[in-house]
């Protein structure tokens, strides 16, 4: 360190600590005013009931929605709607990510299985989750469980392909450094492919997790009794407005939640690639 | 440390009547033939040749990446059917391993070979103290210029002490003064050690600096051309270089390569049908036109 004669004030270090994240903050302030214009334009046009191409007339303003929003934080009903739906995803999309990454890394790794497996996977793939529902109605002796694997089946694909496209980029000459330090097969699925097939496999979860939200309200809002989604719907049919942009709110704050979480996991498990 | 001091030079390679060809579309690609070469242990050895040649062939299967079609690989009398941590390699691509620290990719081969940590630790500790590397051992290898990425991989393949090292073209892709350094680091540590090493180059000033022979390769297929013995004396001076032995040397072998690279170009001239351009590109009369 050089001797510098007084330690640098704090008005100093401020706007040193200012010219540091100043990119950030500009993006922070900007999206903050983007939101304020966002709902300004919503209260101007359900205020005035625009009718423009699309019609205003019937929904609800910004100020409507937040009553309903404080209504229903006393409601133990919404918040089970809220609650049934996480628990959907919980475990229809862990399913699909602890079936679809071993096999990802199996099938990437094993030629045999890739060749028996691809094909199948290859025409299933394309059937959205939700042309699965009256299947899934059939196969599942419950309701419960046939919206469980309509959110497995959206999350599951999105998984298994990211991670066998990390899988098939896994730079051969870092298999063979691993080779040549003495690493057999095991160590070199665990110390090679596994950390090197990461960044795709976290992708294939972030996607999963977006399509998982997307299956999920579809069924829902379907065959469903409870959930999220199925609260939306309600909400249309008992012409309760407030409560369907309430509903579509929640679901884009829980969709947000959770491909945070998963973006977290990832910095967790990938320090290597922390900025 | 014991386990990388070695008491007795060890690690002679021996490759005789080598052939290897890839299969390809049009049948088998000739890469190297009819080739025998030795390094003594604890000797440096170079091969130079044309780009294309098989050098990365021989040497990669020196290393047990590829069978050879004919012939034999041994390593202190044993044969080689396979990689194995007892020949080192260095790639020309940076090789480390992106989600391991310096010192985590310095300790692989340990950890492979069941050490327990806290004594891996401290053996990648000495070893990059050794190079210098001390103060960057929980980076990341992005964070690595490509001179400290070359050094961190040369001291990964020596941390098991093989016996021998081999190394693809491993200053390729770095700057000349970086090379330089990365030249004296790599002696320094071959002396030390005292093990054998394989050295792929293109660099002709390289393979005089570092060896004490030197294989020239013919154009593809690719079999040994000359065999220079460098009887410079050690240790070398960078300004050993403008020396008339080394300058005798290097027009030696720049001559041969020279040879051998119009030979292989003018393959390829001829490949791409430019004799239109009214040039007679066959064989001689191309040495002649350049
Ligand atoms: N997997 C492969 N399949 C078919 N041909 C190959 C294969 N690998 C290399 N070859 C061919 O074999 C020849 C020798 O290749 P090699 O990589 O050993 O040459 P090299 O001397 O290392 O070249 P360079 O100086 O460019 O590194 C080349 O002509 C190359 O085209
Ligand atoms: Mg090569």
């Amino acid at each position: 360190m050089p001797p510098s004669a007084t330690p640098p004030s704090f008005g100093t270090l401020a706007l040193r600590w200012y010219r540091l994240n100043q990119g950030r903050l500009r993006a922070t302030a900007i999206g903050i005013a983007a939101l304020i214009a966002f709902l300004l334009v919503w209260h101007l046009l359900t205020t005035y009931r625009v009718v423009f191409f699309v019609r205003f007339t019937n929904v609800p303003s910004p100020l409507a929605v937040y009553a309903s929003f404080t209504k229903a934080m006393h409601d133990p009903k919404f918040l089970m709607h809220i609650l049934l739906s996480c628990r959907r995803i919980f475990i229809g999309f862990s399913l699909a990510a602890i079936i679809g990454v071993p096999l990802g890394l199996i099938m990437g790794r094993f030629k045999l299985v890739h060749e028996i497996i691809f094909p199948v996977a290859e025409v299933l793939r394309p059937i959205p989750a939700i042309a699965w529902v009256p299947m899934a109605i059939m196969l599942w002796p419950t309701n419960e469980q046939s919206i469980v694997f309509i959110t497995f089946l959206g999350s599951f694909f999105p998984i298994l392909v990211n991670t066998l496209h990390g899988m098939s980029l896994v730079d051969p000459v870092l298999v063979r450094a691993a080779q040549c330090l003495g690493a057999r097969e095991r160590s070199i699925f665990r110390e090679v492919y596994f950390p090197a097939s990461l960044p795709h496999i976290f992708t294939g979860l972030t996607v999963g997790m977006g399509v998982a939200w997307v299956s999920l309200i579809a069924a829902e809002m379907i065959s469903g009794q409870y959930g999220i989604g199925y609260f939306t719907w309600e909400a249309y049919s008992l012409v309760q407005y407030a409560d369907i942009a309430l509903g579509m709110i929640a679901i884009g704050v829980l969709g947000l939640g959770s491909s945070l979480l998963i973006r977290g996991a990832g910095q967790l498990v990938m320090p290597w690639r922390a900025k | 440390m014991s386990d990388i001091a070695a008491k007795e030079p060890q690690g002679h390679i021996e490759v005789r009547n080598f052939s290897l060809s890839y299969d390809g579309i049009e049948g088998p690609v000739q890469a190297v033939t009819d080739t025998q070469i030795h390094v003594k242990p604890g000797e440096f050895v170079s091969i130079v040749g044309p780009s294309g040649c098989g050098k990365s062939t021989l040497l990669n299967a020196v290393a047990g990446f590829l069978k050879p079609t004919t012939g034999i690989v041994t390593v202190d009398g044993e044969r080689v059917n396979g990689p194995s941590a007892e020949r080192g390699m260095v790639f020309q691509q940076y090789s480390l391993f992106p989600w391991k620290t310096v010192r985590e990719n310095v300790e692989f081969g340990l950890k492979m070979r069941g050490m327990p940590r806290s004594q891996r630790e401290r053996a990648a500790r000495t070893l990059l103290g050794l190079a210098g590397l001390e103060a960057f051992e929980k980076h990341y290898p992005e964070k690595l210029s490509g001179g400290m990425k070359q050094r961190v991989g040369i001291v990964r393949a020596l941390a098991t002490g093989p016996k021998v090292l081999l190394l693809d073209e491993p200053f390729g892709a770095l700057d000349a003064q970086t090379r330089v350094i990365m030249q004296q680091i790599l002696t320094n540590m071959w002396q030390r050690l005292k093990i054998s090493v394989l050295f792929v180059t293109h660099d002709i000033d390289e393979a005089i600096f570092l060896s004490d022979r030197v294989y020239c390769m013919t154009a593809r297929p690719g079999s040994i051309k000359a065999e220079i013995p460098i009887p410079l004396e050690r240790p070398r001076q960078q300004s050993m270089m403008m020396s008339s032995e080394f300058l005798a040397l290097r027009r030696g072998l720049m001559s041969l390569i020279r040879e051998e690279s119009l030979k292989a170009m003018g393959g390829e001239i001829n490949d791409m049908g430019m004799q239109g351009l009214n040039i007679e590109l066959h064989g001689h009369s191309l040495v002649e036109v350049l």
